[in-house]
């Protein structure tokens, strides 16, 4: 038996040169590293990590592939799989999926798997190996010769284009739909650079396109096509994966004062905008010298960070629960306090305060204590009366959560939406009440993952598969 | 990319666009906009859809010259493409027949009139139009505006051309006199609007307003366009941009449009500065 090795970390920028900068933080495994670390895994026989996975990657055999050094042929393995997995090594949250279920996670630390996978697809890009040369079943010689099927696919981001992938493979002639002028949706616009790089959105994008897909930006399905028109223009099914786009605010008086913006508003200017490179870029964006981001999830660190970058002096996080409740990811967290960005606890927004020209120059907020578990199994926050107080900021981010868009799914007549305008599907095979239209990712669940928008865009390749081969058969 | 097939300089920094771009021009209905990003460096630009041609498969743009950006488009000729246009967006105007309507249009504003004038004057709807702009070579769209119109009156902020004084000036004069439309839509710069909705206030008339909001996606993404509407937050590029402008807090949303002068300033002063750069250069 080997030593027992500890898990290997992995590089990242200083914390005091990164927050100068939008390069990517997490620097990813040198090839040893890789190696050292796949050799961890003890190849158990119960394979818990594959059943962490919402997109089953083999997880097993890619690692073992890295331990014995063919990492073009590790990224390949996982690509049988998951399109995207230079995305998902860097944004999935493997402590709570495969590393949370890793053998070697009982007594110490689990395998690096999304470390590992990072590695593996970043290998395999910068070796210049053909991106489509990957699946064994794998791409055909077009769209335009396909016979298996015709399907639109509405929304280019993480169900979108797996869902795409997954029909490109087996054989169907598939458009994907975008509105905004570049592909990747909440990956392009949501996600910053210094966490994912848009490079890496462009390849992957271009690994799905080379499966056969044609991609049309511009389009917002709804509005500039509709649903019927579609049908009419002899596709057999639509998925929908037009995500939760539409911005929460908190509802309190002072929302609308300038410098209050929604996270979606400030990531989009600075991420698919690319206003952090303004003015080279045309699109602006104004962070103060005191920033209040509203919310503990993953996008409020990425604004919270967003805002360090962009220059502003201080950032806090305000949220009404304890840390031990912060949705965001650990590691995200960890990323964001290193930076300096500090977690204000406990902390209730009441209003927002502007001055006479209609700018914000404060936030009145009260305390909060945690009082008994509520319906989310959360200890519910209560306000501690007249704790009352004013916040010096002149920047106010709202990431308090988003809403399934509800631009397309108005246009669908028929289309059964739930309380939150989330669209009702199927879950074993993504089918709405409209036949024909499937829908998955966070048009459905509203705002989760990325990887369980994956899951839910391979879950309806499978579901249209099925109803367009029975819909042919019928007709034969 | 959209090839710009035709250009026409309307009034000194004023330019017109037909643009190919079928998809929009076959969904294209009054009241609905689109948002175009000219190159890969460009930011998004809402823009009202002036017209549109289906079987030619074009849309018309109309552009006042303000910033850098709009400097920038300005520039483009015929043949040359915009990178990005998404549309149609926006609600689509209610236009159904009624007895009179009177249009009030600022400067620009008389571009995302025209169709809805044209609409309502289509359907029997008597138009009553009012084209006020700085001065008389300020004033575009006369022809297209009198084909469409039962009357037209102008008026000039210098008196150069029709009526001496504001467009809500001619507006006050027609209520006064005993004109009561059912309906008055006012499209122009924000204070113009918010001036006319004064008057219809006074005399009760219904007043709609077509809001330019600034916005990033123009599909309800950001909100960045939000309004206050009777109380309640709206996002102007998915529930408008028309509102019933009796409701609309202008003050807050005149405001919001000074969200980023100073980097607009910013923007516009390097691009001058390289404009220049590159007319020394030709010599």
């Amino acid at each position: 038996m080997p030593a027992k090795v500890d898990r290997h970390a992995m590089p990242k920028q200083d914390s005091r040169e990164r927050v100068r900068n939008f390069n990517e933080v997490a620097l990813g495994y040198p090839a040893e590293a890789a190696v050292e670390e796949a050799k961890r895994c003890i190849a158990c026989p119960k394979k818990p990590c594959v059943a962490g996975c919402p997109v089953e990657v083999d997880i097993p055999s890619f690692v073992k592939l890295i331990a014995e050094g063919k990492f073009v042929e590790a990224a390949r393995s996982i690509k049988e799989k998951n399109s995207l997995p230079a995305i998902c090594g860097r944004v999935c949250p493997q402590e709570t999926q495969c590393e949370e279920r890793c053998t070697l996670g009982k007594k110490g630390k689990p395998v690096a798997i999304g470390a590992l996978e990072r590695f593996a697809a970043d290998y395999e890009r910068a070796s210049g190996a053909p991106a489509g040369s990957g699946p064994a079943s794998g791409p055909g010689s077009g769209a335009a010769s396909r016979a298996a099927g015709k399907v639109a696919v509405v929304g280019s981001g993480p169900a979108g284009l797996t869902c795409a992938a997954d029909l490109a493979r087996v054989g169907y002639s598939v458009v994907l739909f975008e509105s905004l002028h570049s592909t990747g949706g909440v990956l392009r616009y949501g996600i910053p650079e210094f966490r994912l790089p848009k490079a890496i959105v462009d390849e992957e994008v271009e690994y799905v396109k080379s499966l056969g897909v044609e991609v049309r930006v511009n389009t917002l399905v709804g509005k500039t096509v509709s649903v019927d028109e579609l049908f009419r223009d002899g596709f057999d099914a639509i998925f929908l994966g037009t995500g939760a786009g539409l911005p929460h605010f908190l509802g309190i008086p002072g929302e609308n004062l300038n410098g209050v913006y929604s996270a979606n508003e400030f990531l989009t200017r600075s991420n698919l905008m690319k206003a952090y490179l303004f003015p080279e870029y045309d699109t602006p964006i104004r962070v103060g010298r005191r920033v209040a981001v509203v919310g503990a999830g993953n996008v409020a660190m990425d604004a919270a960070r967003t805002a360090l970058r962009l220059g502003a002096e201080k950032v806090a996080i305000v949220y009404r629960r304890s840390r031990a409740e912060m949705p965001a990811r650990l590691e995200e967290i960890e990323n964001a306090e290193e930076e300096g960005v500090d977690l204000m606890l406990l902390t209730n927004p009441t209003r927002v305060l502007g001055d006479e020209r209609g700018w914000v120059r404060g936030m009145e907020c009260i305390r909060m204590e945690l009082g008994e578990a509520d319906e989310s199994g959360r200890r519910r926050p209560i306000p501690v009366p007249g704790s009352e107080f004013v916040m010096d900021i002149d920047t106010m981010i709202s990431a308090v959560g988003t809403d399934p868009n509800p631009l397309l799914v108005r246009a669908v007549p028929g289309l059964r939406v739930g309380r939150h305008g989330n669209v009702v599907i199927n879950e074993d095979t993504g089918e709405t009440s409209v036949p024909g239209v499937f829908a998955g990712g966070d048009i459905v669940t509203g705002s989760a993952t990325v990887i369980a928008a994956m899951g839910a865009g391979k879950v309806a390749a499978r579901g249209i598969d099925r109803f367009v081969r029975a819909k042919r058969e019928r007709s034969e | 990319m959209h090839t710009i097939i035709e250009k026409e300089e309307l009034a000194p920094k004023i330019k017109l666009f037909v643009v190919k771009a079928p998809e929009i021009a076959s969904h294209a209905l009054p009241g609905h906009f689109f948002v175009l990003r000219a190159h890969e460096l460009g930011e998004r630009i809402p823009l009202t859809i002036a017209d549109s041609d289906p079987e030619a498969g074009t849309i018309t743009m109309v552009f006042q010259e303000v910033g850098k950006s709009t400097c920038e488009l300005g520039a483009f000729e015929e043949g040359d493409a915009i990178l990005d246009i998404v549309g149609p967006l926006g609600a689509p105007r209610d236009i159904r027949r009624l007895h009179t309507v009177v249009c009030v249009a600022g400067g620009v504003g008389v571009a995302p009139i025209y169709p809805e004038a044209r609409a309502f004057h289509q359907l029997g709807t008597r138009v009553i139009s009012l084209i006020g702009a700085q001065t008389k070579d300020m004033l575009i769209f006369k022809d297209r505006m009198e084909a469409v119109s039962d009357e037209v009156h102008y008026s000039t902020d210098d008196g150069s051309f029709g009526y001496h004084g504001f467009v809500t000036g001619l507006l006050r004069d027609l209520l006064a006199g005993g004109l009561r439309p059912d309906e008055v839509v006012a499209i122009g710069p924000l204070p113009m609007m918010r001036a006319t909705c004064k008057v219809t206030a006074e005399f009760g008339v219904k007043t709609i307003v077509s809001l330019n909001a600034i916005m990033v996606d123009g599909t309800g993404m950001c909100g960045s366009c939000r309004v206050t509407v009777d109380g309640k937050t709206m996002f102007s590029c998915v529930e408008g941009p028309a509102f019933d402008g009796h409701k609309v807090d202008f003050d807050e949303l005149m405001a919001r449009q000074t969200r980023f002068v100073a980097e607009e300033k910013l923007a516009m002063e390097r691009y001058q500065a390289h404009a220049e750069g590159c007319r020394c250069q030709r010599k």
